[in-house]
């Protein structure tokens, strides 16, 4: 799992926009999708088709964001599971027997999950990690928390790899990593590779207080985003919200 | 092997509950900004960075729990014990931000909710159960492993109680509160357990090499020392 597995290059409106409106809007889209009532079926294929558009406009190929939405296969089958354990009044389905409450909360999950996975995917699609904590960091999130990110996303391949090379290393030795017999050679990898880390941490410091390290990292300097801009971004989210509001209202 | 993603996903609590949890999420990361800046000043950023680098590549590493369900580490205890919780609640807070931004591993809106659990609550009962059990960790080497483990038992199995309380707060599930509970801390024990041996060897391996590290052995005025 690389640090950029799921960003995709690209050169669309989606791609362009600023980092800190695409997070607003991906935030705000998935709210409204989890407000919006379970038994508004329609309302659910309107949040679809709005992010349909969004994948269009980046050029986000379906297949690509299908296949790594199965991410949320465990959830989807406690979905799956609650149609038959449900309470309340039941009914046939197909010569079964299922909770009509069960049926409607596993629908709920599904349909709310699986939208969420998405959601996100496009955002992770369309922006690089790196913008991504830019994002945060415009939005005002702590300085402290940012840093952190920028860091951790700096070196989490690097550490990574540093465990990978562990392991073949073991394995080289005639390690045999099989089950609970594994335990005691990962987690001494696990305390290795923290020492590694943490006297890594310990050198970058030095490192940065050498080049001027202050306690803060400079902040890039990004165009004012005026509020057409920040409109036009959200406006796919604006939509989903509409959609919700509609579906609370006539439900 | 399928392995479990243990972040809760979108949908599984209403609207209202995500925005509540969001905000003590928010409330709570504050706090552990504030606390961890008295435990690092100016180092804080770098090594924070670090820590949560490896709190994200431990997680990539699964262990089996039952046959064919395999659970990864939470990393909360493991972090706390050897970084302080305040650090430790910074590091796994970030990674949960991180994971569902750009892995989409866990919703955005259950955010708040999924870094309540794992890196405030757990993250607290975890290093909570080390202080309490400060005496025996600081005796021998096997009292310290004897604490990790149960830290690690105790930080994912209130992390697991979270969720349980967040669903009942405004869960969106069709099932009863207790076989819901049941299931989820019946689930999380077993993984709690699994964390437990990894947590305990792996603060092992670190006392027995840098013991110096070990924010749970040291001290007064942890990390002031000058390093070289």
């Amino acid at each position: 799992m690389s640090a950029s597995v799921l960003h995709r290059p690209g050169d669309s409106p989606v791609h362009r926009l600023p980092p800190q409106v695409k997070v607003v809007a991906a935030f705000g889209a998935v709210l409204a999708v989890v407000a919006t009532p379970r038994e508004a079926f329609w309302a659910f294929g309107l949040h679809l088709l709005v992010l349909a558009a969004v994948w269009a406009l980046a050029g986000v190929p379906v297949g690509w964001l299908a296949r790594r939405a199965l991410i949320e296969v465990p959830f989807v089958l406690l979905a799956l599971v609650l149609p038959f354990t449900g309470g309340g009044p039941r009914t046939e389905v197909l010569g079964v027997s299922v909770s009509v409450d069960g049926a409607l909360a596993g629908w709920n999950i599904l349909v709310k999950g699986t939208l969420g996975v998405l959601t996100s995917l496009t955002l992770a699609a369309t922006t690089h990690p790196r913008d991504i904590v830019v994002g945060l960091q415009r939005l005002h999130a702590p300085r402290l928390l940012t840093t952190i990110a920028g860091l951790m996303l700096r070196y989490a391949e690097v550490i990574a790899a540093e465990a990978r090379r562990m392991r073949t290393a073991r394995i080289c030795r005639g390690h045999d990593p099989r089950f609970l017999w594994q335990a005691g050679a990962t987690a001494r990898g696990i305390g290795v590779l923290f020492l590694r880390s943490y006297e890594r941490g310990e050198r970058v410091h030095l490192a940065m207080l050498a080049r001027g390290w202050t306690g803060a990292l400079p902040a890039p300097q990004g165009a004012r985003v005026g509020v057409r801009r920040w409109l036009a971004g959200v406006s796919p989210a604006l939509l989903v919200a509409v959609v919700a509001g509609v579906g609370l209202w006539t439900a | 092997m399928t392995t479990v993603a243990m972040h809760a996903s979108d949908g599984l609590l209403d609207a209202p509950t995500s925005v509540l949890f969001g905000a003590v999420a928010v409330a709570g990361l504050a706090v552990a900004v504030a606390g961890s800046r008295r435990d690092l000043d100016d180092r804080t950023a770098p090594l924070a960075g670090l820590v949560a680098a490896f709190v994200f590549a431990v997680q990539m590493i699964n262990f089996p729990v039952l046959p064919g369900v395999s659970g990864h580490l939470l990393g909360g205890a493991l972090a706390a014990i050897l970084v302080g919780p305040w650090v430790g609640a910074l590091c796994v807070s970030v990674v949960l931000v991180l994971q569902a931004l750009l892995f989409a591993d866990g919703g955005l809106t259950a955010l708040g909710a999924n870094i309540t659990n794992m890196a405030l609550l757990g993250t607290a009962a975890g290093f909570g159960v080390a202080m309490l059990l400060r005496r025996l960790a600081t005796r021998s080497r096997a009292g310290l492993v004897g604490v990790a483990f149960a830290a690690a038992l105790v930080n994912t199995v209130v992390a697991a109680c979270g969720f349980v309380l967040e669903y009942a707060i405004g869960g969106q599930g069709a099932v009863s509160l207790g076989g819901f509970a049941a299931a989820l801390v019946g689930v999380h024990v077993l993984i709690g357990i699994g964390e437990g041996v990894i947590t305990a060897l792996t603060v092992g391996a670190v006392a027995g090499a840098r013991p110096d590290l070990v924010y749970l052995l040291r001290r007064r005025a942890p990390l002031r020392e000058v390093t070289s």
